[in-house]
């Protein structure tokens, strides 16, 4: 586990922004003895978070609608490579 | 090395303004940043040459000397030799640049690419490292139970768990194996795609799997018993008395894994294909005589 605070200092980003991302539900934190925590397996979402942040200059609600939008990219190109492998099931079997 | 147009890269022409370089900037970033386009190779690279771009054009010293050699980088130092004589036959004229010629053959391929380069080291952009990709071929039967295999990429080892019912065309993430982050970035991401061919007798859709199975008329007609092959082995199966040609049974979880739920399978569709007998005997033949007699 990583603590947030010192996660925020070393990438210049205010805790108040990671809160609100978790409010949005797209991080989760820790509470271990009044410390706030990242569980290590969230950190690589909450970078990628970060840099459309900061690199982009988008604001926590534009990084929720962008995060929701590539889970459903995602989900799509998935359905895609199943609908695709089905469709030549039946051009070889009509 | 080719030269790289950074005007062209950010779609302004040579007299724009530093509002514009910046405008121009932001906006083919938000389109191309490598988080808005995963698995696009293509749109990782214009991202950097974007930021190549507007490392350079927005600031006016760096932009001044682009604007003095680059298109003519590869001349860059007979120029500057050529300066060097005038220099020496007019004697008080200076050479404006402010760096030696290290840097400055540094700072054309760190332009174009090499990040080692003098010209750039104070840039504060962390990039995350580039997505490699992989392909891996494998048999249907390879996919039909969860397995280990030990992957060798860019001479590492990786050792990969492969879930059993990956489709064909199936991409699976492994965060950190890519390339190495720059400026202290994270690394990218290894994304291995599946090739599945097909091995076997059965025909895949999804998780059911769908064979032929010939059956002989007379068990056909009256029904009877026989052994048909899954992919877990031989089974026993009932037919029914009056089985149509072409008629389909399902056999509840005999086809493949469900991906990534462990325990569930699909099912294995029967198509049944009757094959009527040849050769027959004359006693044969009188009986089917008899038969079709009795139907009509």
């Amino acid at each position: 586990m990583i603590v947030l605070d010192e996660f925020c200092t070393s990438h210049h980003v205010e805790v108040s922004f990671v809160r609100t991302l978790e409010e949005h539900g797209l991080i989760e934190t820790i509470i271990v003895n009044e410390t706030l925590y990242i569980q290590e397996n969230e950190l690589s979402k909450l970078e990628q978070i970060l840099r459309l942040h900061q690199e982009l200059n988008i604001n926590s609600e534009g990084v929720d609608a962008i995060i929701n939008l590539l889970k459903r990219i995602e989900n799509m190109q998935n359905e895609i490579t199943v609908l695709r492998n089905k469709l030549n099931f039946y051009e070889k079997n009509p | 090395m080719e030269f790289i147009d950074y005007y062209k890269a950010l779609g302004v022409d040579k007299n724009a303004t530093q509002e514009d370089i910046k405008k121009a900037y932001r906006k083919l970033a938000r389109k191309h940043h490598p988080d808005l386009n995963p698995n696009d190779k293509e749109a990782h690279k214009k991202f950097q040459q974007l930021n190549e771009a507007n490392e350079v054009l927005s600031d006016p010293e760096k932009r001044k000397k682009y604007d003095q050699y680059g298109k003519d980088w590869q001349h860059a130092e007979q120029f500057e030799q050529a300066r060097q004589s005038q220099q020496q036959r007019h004697g008080n004229e200076k050479f404006s640049g402010d760096f030696s010629e290290r840097e400055f053959s540094d700072f054309f391929s760190s332009m174009f690419g090499d990040t080692g380069g003098g010209g750039f080291r104070q840039r504060q952009t962390k990039f995350r490292g580039e997505d490699h990709h992989a392909e891996l071929h494998l048999n249907l039967t390879d996919v039909y139970k969860t397995q280990q295999q030990v992957l060798t990429v860019n001479n590492k080892s990786i050792r990969i768990t492969i879930p059993a019912g990956v489709e064909n065309g199936q991409k699976i993430k492994i965060k950190g194996h890519g390339g190495p982050g720059i400026n202290g970035g994270p690394n990218g991401d290894l994304y291995i795609s599946f090739q599945i061919i097909n091995n076997t007798k059965f025909r895949r859709d999804g998780n059911d799997l769908h064979t032929i199975v010939d059956l002989d008329l007379y068990t056909a007609v009256l029904g009877g018993e026989i052994i048909i092959d899954t992919l877990d082995g031989k089974v026993k199966l009932k037919v029914k008395p009056e089985t149509q040609n072409g008629s389909k049974i399902k056999l509840k979880g005999k086809g493949f894994p469900v991906y990534k739920k462990e325990g569930e399978f699909g099912d294995l569709v029967i198509t049944f294909q009757i094959k009527t007998p040849t050769n027959l005997t004359d006693k044969q033949k009188e009986l089917f005589e008899q038969l079709s007699k009795l139907s009509t």
